[in-house]
């Protein structure tokens, strides 16, 4: 009998062994990041606005500084119609194609903003967590840098830099990368602080030590050993660091020191219809909604890779 | 702990001072002439003659130590006097900063001025936030994956993640426009005399606490909850229910008391950035508090006023650190400071 069991049980295995499939890191990933349903949504209704974005202004192609009053007195404060989609704005200009264009500029925003903060905050995190000596200093710098008000912070600086930037790269460039760069400049201690910590700990495991003991140089432990072990809280820090940035530059157009009024951002599209709100408030209720979606599915993913990515969920 | 206070305070100043310089030098090395705000019919000479007088042909670290004195030397000796109805040495003769946009008013007279609506109003909105979070966290964690739980994480995480600037624009379209129960508009002149304006001031007040308070709930209620539920498997609270305690009584007594530590930390921690949201809750009530100066200061390049406010927001964030360690010591028997 109990040979019997065990040949069954073995047959079973033997049986079981093909039909197991290869499994990857990254492929166990996505599993568990299948699994978590609401991120799942918040991947769907993001794909949907980046491509809305990108895609949309090349099927509508309406210009969004267009004002139809040149050809239709009454056609300003629209509501939705089929002739306007989305409505019109106090001037008679599109409201959808202003609101596709200005979420091209927003996820830009969000998107370069979070390089810039994830490169600051990894090489900071990396070198304070890997170097001893430099470990004091920089968190103390961090520290500094973390007690910095950042929102009235991020106002001044734009105020005093705008006009030099602008003089110097036009109106548009000259002010999205004075926004990216402040944003990201101000955005990178959480970051450093996360990797940082999780560094520290990869430093002493045991594989860290045998690359050490066969004489890999620093450069490369750092690089090949320790980078890839920490790749995991940077990921889900660039993550919910595009919604932050995104956040973070419609409040600065909000108070009306973001983009100048001929860029549309959403967050400037909310503050220049706030004083039409009793008269058309589908001009705010769109930029609102779009800004509100994408933050909420952006943080659903992060929420969802921070999950997936977490080794001691593996099954 | 008296020691570990007392230490704790004076790395304070350091920081301080840092956070001072660089204050200081983001807007004195940025480019822009403070004097372009006067008339065009200036004549040169007289603007350079304003320009010396307002000291701005003096070295960097010159400016620097000259507004160091005024900042940390004269500004508080002003405020004890006017504090106490006193006089400190030479009163008349001490330079005071002052602001460049409102001709020459002292740029602390006019932050007490704005303090106090600010206060009301964010003071209100983390109270309600408070009273809200906390019990949502708890029961959300004991009754986990139920309907409450289910329906109370997701309006936190939608609190969240809907900037503040919308959610009080839809409650202004909802409750201003459409059902007219609040005014639109808070008006900061209006005087508590009797019941009737009391109940005024609730209205307007309503509408900007409740943007601000329902964002800070969300993430207090997030972190509650997780704060009880990484108490609950813990063996203590298996012993105290083994011994027949009732749940309510192990609840409270056992579990909540160990959560809310964290929380009271973060509550601390939390108050310097609810005063910074408030600069967008102001713009949108038109509250003109310490955000709405801040605002109108930076339109009009009124560097003085900028700086001040600026490192008042920053000496919040310090001060705070220092007090969400301090409780969190007491708090915990487990911390000690050697």
């Amino acid at each position: 009998m109990a040979v019997g069991t065990e040949t069954a049980s073995a047959e079973n295995l033997a049986s079981e062994l093909p039909q197991r499939q290869h499994r990857t890191l990254w492929g166990d990933v996505w599993l568990r990041f299948r699994r978590h349903t609401l991120a799942n949504v918040g991947v769907v209704v993001l794909v949907l606005l980046v491509v809305g974005v990108l895609a949309g202004p090349l099927v509508y192609t309406v210009d969004p500084e267009y004002s139809f009053i040149v050809d239709d007195i009454d056609s300003i404060n629209q509501s939705p119609s089929v002739q306007y989609p989305l409505g019109t704005d106090d001037l008679g200009r599109d409201t959808l194609a202003r609101n596709l264009f200005g979420g091209r500029i927003s996820l830009a925003v969000g998107v370069v903003a979070m390089f810039v903060s994830i490169t600051f905050g990894t090489l900071v995190g990396v070198l304070s967590g890997f170097f001893r000596r430099l470990d004091n200093p920089l968190m103390r710098f961090t520290d500094l840098m973390l007690a910095l008000p950042s929102l009235p912070l991020l106002l001044v600086i734009i105020m005093l830099f705008r006009d030099t930037l602008k003089a110097l790269l036009g109106p548009e460039l000259g002010i999205f990368l004075l926004v990216v760069l402040v944003i990201g400049i101000l955005g990178w201690m959480p970051t450093a602080r996360v990797v940082r910590g999780s560094v520290l700990s990869v430093k002493e495991k045991e594989f860290v030590e045998a690359a050490v003991s066969v004489g890999t140089r620093e450069p490369v432990i750092l690089w090949q050993h320790i980078l890839p072990n920490v790749l995991s809280p940077i990921i889900v820090s660039a993550t919910l660091g595009v919604a932050a940035a995104i956040l973070t530059e419609s409040a600065l157009s909000f108070l009306g020191l973001g983009f100048p009024s001929n860029v549309p951002t959403w967050g400037r599209l909310l503050f220049e219809n706030k004083d039409f709100i009793t008269q058309n408030p589908w001009l705010v209720i769109w930029p609102g909604m779009f800004i509100s979606l994408t933050i909420l599915s952006i943080n659903f993913i992060g929420d969802g890779l921070r999950d997936a990515l977490d080794p001691r969920q593996r099954r | 702990m008296g020691q570990y206070l007392v230490r704790r305070i004076l790395t304070i100043i350091p920081t301080l001072i840092a956070i001072s310089f660089v204050i200081f030098a983001v807007l004195d090395l940025a480019p822009g002439d403070p004097t372009s705000a006067l008339p065009e019919t200036i004549r040169p000479e007289i603007r350079q003659q304003i320009r010396k007088a307002m000291g701005l042909d003096e070295p960097f670290p010159v400016k620097y130590g000259l507004w160091m004195r005024q900042f940390f030397v004269n500004e508080p000796l002003s405020l004890i006097e006017n504090a106490f109805d006193i006089q400190i040495g030479d009163s008349e003769e001490r330079l005071r900063v002052t602001s460049w946009g409102s001709r020459g008013v002292p740029v602390m007279d006019m932050i007490l001025e704005r303090l106090p609506q600010t206060m009301w109003v964010v003071g209100l909105a983390y109270l309600v936030a408070i009273v809200i979070a906390v019990p949502v966290g708890v029961i959300s964690a004991i009754r986990q994956y139920s309907v409450f739980d289910q329906v109370g994480t997701f309006f936190s995480l939608i609190g969240y993640s809907i900037p503040t600037f919308f959610t009080g624009l839809l409650m202004i379209l909802l409750f201003s426009v459409k059902l007219k129960w609040f005014p639109m508009i808070y008006d900061t002149n209006l005087q508590i005399v009797d019941w009737d304006s009391f109940v005024q001031q609730l209205k307007q007040s309503a509408m900007p606490v409740a943007v601000l308070g329902f964002f800070q709930a969300a993430t207090l209620a997030r972190f509650t909850r997780s704060s009880m539920l990484d108490n609950i498997p813990m063996d203590y609270v298996r012993t105290a229910t083994a011994k027949g305690f009732r749940e309510r009584y192990v609840v409270i007594r056992h579990i909540l008391r160990n959560s809310l530590i964290p929380v009271v930390t973060l509550i601390a921690l939390g108050i310097p950035a609810i005063f910074s949201g408030a600069i967008i809750t102001e713009q949108i009530f038109r509250v003109n508090g310490l955000g709405a100066l801040l605002i109108g200061a930076i339109q009009l390049n009124d560097i003085p006023l900028v700086q001040t406010v600026t490192f008042i927001f920053a000496f919040l964030i310090v001060v705070f650190n220092l007090i969400a360690d301090v409780v969190y010591g007491v708090l915990d028997p487990r911390i000690r400071y050697s």
